[in-house]
């Protein structure tokens, strides 16, 4: 299939992704850097102290942004999850593999950030809010995939195996989210919710785009990075690959 | 008739084998021979519709196996390195299960009849715990007497046997293969039976 | 086909009938660490009457995820996992009968220990009633997602404490919506949400989990 004049089914080999991942990795390196250092200038300079919550809402700019690339990289890597089981392809399971790490900082940053955040509010570091707790389990199943690729030795099974808990967990996630709020109100007759973020002017905004774009772009480096590197390991220990292309 | 057709096996980071082509009809027994390691189990797994191979596939009657998953389970048996006994249950309780969980709708009479071929119907109230490693082994085998399934795929079946075990399996085979059958084995010593043979691990 | 369907539920239960210290040390487990919360926390009575469902609740969902791993484990081990993926049964119907059987043997005595042990924690009539229905509707749901567990972890080093971290996440539903509804009828709340909640996830589970647990039985095998 030709799009552009590139025939992109070379690229589901491995050895062929393998230098174009490094080009567009290095290429969202650099915009990383420079979106990154656009977003904090703009939250920590530009943008408005609020009158309610001082300084200290300053950090949403950290924790909604990687709040939202937690989830956004879950469902990325159970669709790359999905692919591979689909279309039995070594490069969908890496890749899924390749996201699985990035995904679980973010989610721990969202989760740290939160605390800081709640601890000025609240006055203490950890509050069980329907939101922070779902991300404290979207954490644990970022954990759960890894662990599981680890332990089996396989490298196939070990894919395949980690494919579909990523799937199953990906359904879960909303049907886990939903009961969180219902607890939360179960609990608590009105919902607890964090610390509203104040509201948005229009700066604000601009700020916390800029703050997932440049999170997103890191992601992506990151997480073409850490597949180059998988490749490498993979493909190294396949010997006879190398008679295949001897032969061929 | 089974075919395989260019079958590629990787187990890890080795390639086992590769392109490898065998068509069997019926009548034939085929020896699949190499040393420990050379794939012949992976082979008897991916031939039983188990494990499915790198590249290469396996033709039941003409069609894939994966296609016609529960056709080719009803003309074919698979009996691999574990006997498949539980201990729980007795010798014919264990024989009457694996039949009807197999689909082999198989009478009390010839239930009795198959242990009586093994040597294994004084045995037959008793719970399997009690059984020897070669008498497991004849339980597995005795359902080579019941239901007549074209295909016998047998990895190792001489394991654990004795010599008059060994001369009762190799006349039922001969008997399974004079009314058509076909079968697949691997075993380190040579049936002594007409049969083709297949080497892995060059 | 339903002929073969009947003989894998009777061997699963037999088995389970001839060799039952497995499900009697889970049960005992189930007491035993009800037991320990009061031990840990006190015996005032109030406390005791609000943390008993949730207590009640976290024991059975520990008591299931501990004994899960034999639901394939011993198939898996004598070779009868493998003649049941060669079997003319689709495998999903074959793995939603062995779910069922260890349901039977191992989730519906739960059900019926639990009651026994609210008691213990001086709960009302009406609660023990809500508590019993939700295990009910409940265990079935933990056995057909710690099937999925046990099926991604079968024959992997380290699989009892592997199976808990992949499991334990996706059990949190279940046991807000159970240990909720009894929560909520304490309160003089209707259970009502929390036990519909409770059914809509059974059915969920039931449809889908057979088939992922098919598909990872299949992976594990390969």
């Amino acid at each position: 299939m030709r799009i552009f004049g590139f025939n992109i089914y070379r690229y589901a080999a491995p050895q062929e992704f393998h230098p174009l991942a490094g080009r567009i990795a290095r290429w969202c390196a650099v915009a990383a850097a420079a979106l990154l250092m656009a977003g904090l200038y703009l939250a920590f300079f530009v943008a408005p102290t609020d009158f309610q919550q001082g300084e200290a809402y300053r950090i949403i700019f950290v924790h909604v942004p990687a709040a939202w690339m937690s989830m956004l990289i879950y469902l990325v890597m159970a669709g790359w999850a999905a692919v591979g089981l689909a279309l039995n392809a070594r490069l969908s399971f890496m890749m899924a593999r390749a996201l699985a790490p990035t995904g679980a900082m973010f989610t721990f940053l969202a989760l740290v950030t939160g605390a800081f955040w709640g601890k000025p509010m609240w006055g203490a570091w950890w509050v069980w809010d329907a939101r922070l707790t779902s991300e404290l389990i979207l954490l644990f199943l970022y954990i759960g995939f890894i662990a599981l690729h680890a332990a089996i030795e396989d490298a196939r099974r070990a894919d395949r195996a980690a494919a579909v808990f990523a799937l199953v967990g990906a359904v879960n996630v909303p049907v886990i989210y939903f009961s969180v709020k219902w607890w939360n109100t179960l609990h608590q007759g009105a919902s607890i919710s964090l610390t509203k973020a104040p509201a948005m002017a229009a700066v604000m905004l601009w700020g916390m785009l800029l703050m997932v774009l440049a999170f997103w772009a890191y992601s992506i480096a990151v997480a073409l990075w850490r597949l180059r590197c998988l490749i490498t390991e993979r493909e190294r220990e396949m010997d006879w690959m190398n008679v295949a292309k001897e032969e061929a | 008739m089974i075919e395989a057709s260019h079958l590629t096996c990787v187990r890890g980071s080795r390639r086992l084998f590769h392109a490898l082509s065998f068509s069997l009809q019926p009548g034939e027994l085929l020896h699949v021979q190499g040393p420990n390691g050379s794939g012949k189990t992976s082979l008897f797994r991916i031939l039983a519709g188990l494990a499915v191979p790198h590249a290469g596939k396996v033709l039941w009657q003409g069609r894939p196996i994966a296609d016609q998953r529960e056709e080719y389970a009803a003309g074919m048996l698979y009996l691999g390195h574990q006997p498949a006994v539980k201990d729980a249950l007795g010798v014919m309780e264990n024989l009457q299960v694996s039949c009807r969980l197999g689909g082999i709708e198989a009478t009390l009479a010839s239930l009795k009849q198959a242990l009586d071929a093994v040597g294994l119907s004084a045995c037959a109230r008793l719970p399997a715990r009690v059984l020897s490693q070669g008498q497991r082994r004849r339980l597995a085998l005795a359902r080579l007497w019941l239901g007549e399934r074209p295909l016998w795929l047998l990895d190792e079946p001489y394991t654990a046997l004795d010599a008059k075990a060994t001369q009762m399996l190799e006349q039922r085979i001969m008997q399974h293969q004079s009314a058509g059958g076909m079968v697949i084995l691997t075993s380190h010593q040579a049936p002594g039976l007409p049969m083709r043979a297949l080497e892995l691990g060059q | 086909m339903p002929d073969i369907l009947r003989w894998l539920l009777w061997r699963d239960v037999q088995l389970v009938l001839r060799q039952h210290a497995d499900v009697l040390s889970m049960l005992f487990f189930f007491v035993i660490t009800t037991s320990l919360f009061p031990l840990a926390v006190g015996a005032d009575p109030k406390m005791l009457h609000t943390i008993g469902p949730g207590v009640v609740w976290v024991a059975a969902l520990l008591s299931t995820m501990l004994s899960l791993g034999r639901l394939f484990h011993a198939d898996y081990q004598d070779g009868s996992l493998e003649q049941l993926l060669l079997s003319p049964v689709p495998l999903t119907m074959a793995v939603a009968v062995k779910i069922f059987a260890y349901w039977l043997t191992t989730g519906l005595p739960l059900v019926f220990l639990a009651p026994v042990l609210g008691m213990m924690f001086g709960m009302a009539d009406q609660e023990l009633w809500v508590m019993t229905w939700s295990l009910l509707l409940g265990t079935p749901v933990l056995n057909l997602i710690g099937a999925v567990g046990a099926a991604l972890t079968l024959g992997v080093r380290g699989g009892s404490v592997l199976l808990a971290v992949l499991i334990l996440p996706l059990y949190v539903p279940v046991l807000i919506f159970g240990a909720g509804s009894v929560v909520a009828v304490a309160g003089g709340q209707s259970a009502q949400g929390g036990i519909s909640l409770l059914a809509a996830l059974l059915v969920l589970t039931v449809v889908f989990a057979p088939v992922a647990v098919a598909a990872c039985l299949r992976i594990a095998l390969e």
